[in-house]
């Protein structure tokens, strides 16, 4: 099947599936071959050991994308109350410097339950649609979205509890959100209200900061309960169709993650940290198709696996500007 | 007779689906609430911001970021919260605490507006058609008692702000720190920006008779200025959101 449909069946509910022999390069057959070698096998088992005694622990990304969300809806806030007009509105619309910006999900509520388009909001959609393509879609959930921080303060609870067995992680099936997404359009065509604002955390959230309006937050700190006692990151995983509206647009987006399979010692670290461990499916040993892989348009490019990976095989990878990718024949540096 | 295997990942995956079902019904069930707000709001609509088109469509094209409750220059917007359900984080105005006054000067939150909502095809305050004035306690009219007014219009704790001529032209100032003296209260009359809106009318044939009653007229647009400044307890002139006339205007000019 083509990558890119692929990517987007994945992304929309279909599961990760371990890739046939036919559909792996030469190279990655080779390489694996090589890793089932019993003196590579003691040589990963070493390192593993090794790393478990002096565990490294990085929180690089993570600051820096909690200060770019801290940043984004500090700005909104600042801009407003101390009347300098940098950024005027919420997160659903704004002008930024006077130019429009719209929410592609919320842009896409007005849409389809006004039925009639502002070229203003065309515009707006249309910038921000452009930010996304470049920069990834999803990367709008990991550093800009105010939901998503509170509901990585909500995990790291729930883990805690978790490991205490207090409580248990209940996943759902990811083709929910693809029904709620067709769910929500259609309600909003048909009724002719928006919906999905009501309950839209990331609306709430922005105006609850920047307008003080906040009975809203009610629902909010609901969801987060859910987060903490029942599903892990329940919202964005399984039922955020702003995920999915940005995942769509990121879907050819030249910023990516690149997996570098033979950097792989296969431990998984990168997966227990994933908010969507299915586009990493690939760092399993054999599930990948080529020695170096780009992680697909469900990735939200949070870079936790980035500071999770302790041989580097996971890095950003920007088209045109990164090393060009090399198939490689041997594992260039082996750990 | 032994039972058909089941593997554990197809019970695992059937759960998945089974909580999937369960709170996608959940969430829709919670987001369709906002028919509650709604219909919870038809009986005392809000008074919307000028250029508000026709209420449901209003309500649909409004993607509630409140860029016009940032550029109005005395804040008379506010966004409603949850309760109103799919009006939540829509713009309305509580005039009695803050009016729109129209200072400034045209009607920028109409060009603030991304989406239309708002509707670009005024420029002018006189054509805005928000509400229309209504003398709703003529019992507690100062100036149908013939009964002037000293101070400032509005209590001590009173946060409103006007924008007055002879102060600065451009800075709206609070309401408290202006002081009238006033032998007939002609308050709602003296402050409001639209010209032929609202006039005293005499209550009697007889010349020496000071009583005198508001008069609304259909150049009202319903900005709620009277509303703010009405001296009385519980103001005696209030403004009543123009429903149909945003719903006919709305379907003319589609």
């Amino acid at each position: 099947m083509n990558r890119w449909i692929e990517n987007i069946a994945m992304m929309i509910g279909r599961r990760p599936t371990r890739p046939k022999p036919e559909e792996q390069t030469p190279a990655m057959r080779e390489l694996m071959v090589f890793e089932r070698q019993p003196e590579q096998v003691q040589r990963r088992k070493a390192f593993i050991k090794e790393e478990a005694a002096h565990p490294k622990l990085s929180h690089k990304w993570r600051n820096r994308r909690w200060i770019s969300i801290i940043v984004i809806n500090l700005v909104f806030l600042l801009s407003y109350k101390l009347d300098i007009q940098v950024v005027e509105g919420a997160l659903t619309a704004s002008r930024v410097f006077g130019f429009h910006f719209a929410d592609l999900n919320s842009s896409l509520q007005v849409m389809l339950a006004y039925k009639e388009v502002l070229i203003n909001l065309l515009i707006g959609t249309g910038t921000v649609f452009t930010v996304y393509l470049l920069f990834g879609g999803r990367s709008f959930c990991s550093w800009a979205c105010p939901y998503h921080l509170v509901s990585e303060l909500a995990e790291k609870l729930h883990l805690r509890l978790a490991r205490a067995r207090l409580v248990k992680d209940h996943p759902l099936h990811r083709g929910t959100r693809t029904v709620l997404y067709g769910v929500f359009a259609l309600l909003a065509f048909v009724t002719g209200y928006t919906v999905f604002e009501v309950i839209n955390p990331v609306g709430i959230l922005s105006r609850a900061l920047i307008y003080g309006t906040a009975s809203g937050l009610l629902w909010v700190a609901g969801l987060l309960l859910v987060e903490i006692f029942w599903s892990r990151r329940f919202w964005c995983r399984y039922v955020c169709p702003i995920g999915l509206t940005y995942g769509m647009a990121g879907t050819i987006a030249p910023v990516r993650i690149r997996y570098n399979s033979s950097r792989c010692l296969h431990e998984g670290k990168c997966r227990t940290v994933c908010l969507v461990p299915h586009v990493l499916d690939m760092t399993k040993m054999g599930y990948s198709k080529d020695v170096v892989n780009m992680v697909g348009p469900d990735c939200t490019r949070c870079a936790m696996c980035l500071d999770a990976c302790p041989t580097g095989a996971l890095t950003f990878d920007i088209i045109g500007v990164s090393d060009p990718v090399q198939p490689q024949r041997k594992r260039s540096r082996a750990p | 007779m032994s039972k058909p295997f089941v593997s554990p990942q197809a019970v695992a995956n059937r759960r998945e689906v089974l909580r999937g079902l369960a709170v996608g019904c959940g969430v829709t069930g919670v987001s369709l609430l906002g028919f509650l707000g709604v219909s919870a709001r038809a009986g005392k609509p809000h008074l919307r911001p000028p250029g508000a088109i026709d209420e449901h469509a209003f309500l649909a094209a409004c993607i509630k970021c409140g860029q016009c409750v940032q550029v109005c220059p005395v804040t008379a917007i506010t966004l409603a919260d949850i309760s109103d359900g799919f009006g939540s984080g829509v713009p309305y105005i509580d005039a009695r605490a803050q009016a729109c006054d129209f200072s400034c000067d045209a009607t920028q939150c109409v060009l603030a507006c991304p989406t239309g909502a708002l509707t670009h095809n005024i420029d002018r305050k006189e054509q805005v058609r928000m509400g229309l004035a209504e003398l709703a306690h003529p019992d507690t009219c100062l100036a149908r008692q013939g009964r002037g007014w000293k101070g400032p219009a509005r209590e001590a704790s009173f946060t409103g702000r006007h924008r007055w001529t002879d102060i600065d032209r451009w800075k709206p100032v609070r309401v408290t720190q202006y002081s009238y003296e006033l032998p007939l209260c002609d308050l709602c009359v003296r402050e409001c920006p639209i010209e032929g809106a609202i006039r005293l009318a005499p209550m009697s044939d007889d010349p020496s008779d000071a009583r005198r009653t508001p008069q609304v007229a259909q150049a009202c647009v319903g900005c709620g200025l009277c509303e703010m400044i009405c001296p009385t307890e519980e103001a005696s002139i209030v403004v009543r959101p123009r429903i149909e006339d945003r719903h006919r205007a709305h379907s003319t000019h589609i």
